[in-house]
């Protein structure tokens, strides 16, 4: 070897420390999610799934809405309106003969066909009257506690604000729909709280003991599964005392719909306590001597709580659509409570469909309340494991 | 396999029982009797109800005796064919529902075909044809289905079906049927009649069928068997038919267990809106009126019949996949 070619290849030294991995050192954003803790990952991956935020976000709205329902009403609840009795929805305008003039309906001309006793509203052009915001209107007791006026929307001075119609006895159903959704949103959460807690006691208790405990619960879950859900819920509502105070049949209903549901839940929660049994992870807290509380909610809970949250918000829907059918068939919530069930109970008849078919309304928020639930629990579903 | 089906035959008796017995405390569960309701309406009404008539009809009746003599008797009837007897008909339960079991079992098994009938396809070509417009097409009205309550969609079919096709509104006959014998005409009455509630009923269980056979059949098509079979040249209907079909098919047996239930729940809700001659309506009545003995044997009946469907869908399970008979015992 020559004296030229050892300079053309110069002898050199890094001044670096070695690295023997230096080909994979990670950026600072690859590092951020290689660290991240397991419930940021499922928030990364959850916020992927758009619809499942869009619909997290529709129904966290609703929520918090149920939180001011005596404001966001324009009414209160049984507020009577009797010269205006099945008036059809207003529509809300903007514009008067090319004019911006804010948010207004029209005022109503009420006519009696005498030929076959129908009424009728006729919107009269004349009468503008404009919506008012945060003004004092119909007294109501917030949540029952507080004394109050204020509304978010209200009726111009003598006139009226029915943006959804009214029904038989001229109640704004626009107002009952609000005030409906605090008890049908809060019934199928309460609902899915009890079977949930059922469901993982009961499940937990047999996966981890096993033997004959599970065997008792599997038959017992199998039997309680062999009964059509709907039949079985009617006839306990209707075992329900009609004496009881409207606050003790809604929990009444609650219970009901909850007692029925763990099934499903105590299957899942067996299933995998059966096999995370058998994991090292258990074996080795076992062996280090922690107690079986510990290693059930320390060691083999956090493994499988997001499946668990996932498929208990699919759970929910089916608690909204049972109270509704329950309250339908007047089973369920009567008539002081007001829920989207018991609003849909006066369109039972085949008459409503044909003159007024407004009162079939409060299917939208069931609608929209299910298809959300269902969004976010398959969002969630999806992002419970994270690693894949 | 008969090995299987004998143990599954043998499990069925303690559940039945288990399933009688919750059916009778549930029943009995309202405080009072059917009689001390009618004795409360009737003195309301100002009528004097006569204390011995009624203790003799509590004695015939035997409500006079302890619960689970009572259990007994009617559980003990059960088995012989005897379903106790109807106070507010004053008739033997089974000449009141006799015709509707019949109807109900109907409704059910038409409902299931249709479910499976319209899935299948929806499904297939969801799951072929993924991200297309049709897929999320589909896949949008299977969701609205699945959440919209279905009496109220019944309503509204109800009154599109009489407005544009001039079908009688509810009923599953035309009236001058009602009572007659089975006839030809008769069928065909029913027949024509019986697509309205199939469909609504049908809508909720279809639309998460087709979400599992969608899903169920995306994830064989990924697998590398199917990529072999292509790259072999196989016809492209050949390699979707010969193995990943066969593969995503299970939920269609396993379903039934699960289907069978919400059917019969969305018969009795359906059949109350639309006044169908099935059990629902009956089963809402006696409930209503305390008519004990009525409202027992049709819940009995429709928790029978569940039992009875998954029964036959673990067996056909078993015929498909023989690990799941050989795990049964197991239980993981």
């Amino acid at each position: 070897m020559s004296e030229d070619a050892r300079d053309s290849l110069p002898h050199f030294v890094s001044p670096e420390p070695w690295e023997p991995a230096w080909r994979e050192v990670p950026s600072p954003a690859q590092l951020r999610y290689y660290q991240a803790p397991h419930w940021r990952l499922v928030w990364w991956r959850f916020r992927r799934h758009r619809l499942a935020v869009l619909s997290g976000a529709v129904l966290l709205a609703l929520y918090l809405s149920i939180l001011v329902s005596e404001i966001l009403a324009p009414y209160a609840l049984d507020t009577r309106h009797s010269d205006f009795i099945h008036a059809p929805p207003q529509a809300l305008h903007l514009f008067q003969d090319g004019h911006f003039v804010g948010p207004f309906v029209y005022g109503f001309d009420y006519r009696l066909e005498m030929s076959n006793l129908q009424r009728i509203y006729t919107e009269n052009p004349a009468r503008v009257e404009a919506v008012q915001f945060f003004c004092h209107g119909d007294r109501y007791r917030f949540w029952g506690l507080a004394e109050g006026d204020i509304h978010l929307l209200c009726p111009a001075e003598g006139g009226t604000l029915f943006l959804l119609g009214t029904d038989r006895l001229g109640r704004d159903l626009l107002s009952r729909l609000v005030y409906g959704t605090r008890v049908s949103l809060t019934i199928g959460l309460i609902g899915v709280t009890l079977s949930f807690a059922l469901g993982i006691s009961i499940g937990g208790f047999a996966g981890y003991y096993g033997g004959w405990v599970d065997t008792l619960t599997q038959r017992a879950i199998e039997i309680i599964r062999s009964f059509p859900e709907l039949p079985l819920w009617l006839a306990l509502s209707a075992a329900l005392p009609v004496t009881w105070s409207p606050l003790l049949v809604y929990f009444g209903i609650t219970l009901i719909l909850g007692l029925l549901d763990w099934t499903g839940h105590a299957r899942a929660v067996r299933s995998k306590f059966l096999a995370l049994r058998e994991e090292e992870f258990v074996q080795a807290a076992l062996l280090m001597g922690a107690s079986p509380a510990r290693i059930v909610f320390r060691h083999m809970l956090p493994n499988f709580a997001s499946h668990l949250i996932a498929s208990a918000t699919l759970s929910i829907p089916a608690m909204i659509l049972g109270e509704t059918a329950l309250s339908f068939l007047g089973l369920g919530l009567r008539a002081p409570i007001a829920s989207w069930g018991v609003l849909l109970n006066e369109a039972l008849n085949i008459n409503v469909v044909v003159l007024y078919p407004w009162l079939m309304l409060p299917v939208l928020p069931v609608l929209v309340t299910v298809l959300a639930f269902n969004f976010l629990g398959d969002g969630l579903r999806d992002a419970a494991d994270p690693y894949q | 396999m008969l090995n299987y089906t004998i143990r599954r035959l043998l499990l069925m008796i303690p559940t039945l029982v288990a399933v009688s017995i919750i059916v009778f405390i549930i029943i009995r569960l309202p405080p009072g009797d059917y009689l001390s309701t009618s004795i409360a309406e009737l003195e309301a009404q100002g009528e004097a109800a006569d204390p011995q008539k009624i203790a003799f009809l509590r004695q015939a009746y035997g409500l006079d005796l302890p619960a689970w003599q009572q259990y007994l008797n009617w559980a003990g009837g059960l088995l012989h064919g005897d379903l106790g007897y109807s106070f507010a008909y004053n008739l033997p339960v089974d000449d009141i529902i006799g015709d509707r079991l019949g109807l109900t079992v109907l409704l059910s098994v038409s409902t299931i075909a249709f479910t499976w009938i319209v899935a299948f396809p929806i499904g297939l070509y969801a799951a072929t044809h993924q991200h297309s417009l049709g897929d999320y097409g589909l896949s949008l009205v299977g969701l609205i289905g699945l959440a919209m309550p279905n009496f109220l969609a019944a309503l509204v079919l109800l009154y599109l079906a009489n407005t544009l096709f001039g079908i009688s509104i509810g009923g599953l006959m035309d009236d001058r049927f009602i009572g007659q014998p089975w006839s030809w005409p008769k069928l065909g009455s029913v027949l024509a009649h019986l697509w309205i509630p199939v469909i609504i009923i049908g809508t909720a269980g279809t639309a998460g069928m087709v979400r599992r056979l969608r899903a169920n059949l995306l994830d064989e098509l990924r697998k590398p068997y199917v990529t072999t079979a292509r790259a072999k040249g196989l016809a492209p209907l050949r390699v979707l038919v010969k193995y990943p079909l066969r593969m995503a098919l299970n939920p269609f047996v396993a379903d039934l267990g699960m289907l069978l239930p919400q059917v019969i729940s969305g018969s009795a809700i359906i059949s109350v809106v639309m006044s169908l001659p099935t059990t629902g309506p009956l089963l809402l009545e006696a409930l209503r009126s305390q008519d004990m003995y009525l409202a027992g044997s049709m819940l009995m009946f429709l928790a029978f019949l569940t039992v009875i469907g998954v029964f036959l869908s673990d067996l056909a399970l078993a015929a498909l996949d023989p690990r799941i008979r050989l795990g049964g015992g197991i239980g993981r």
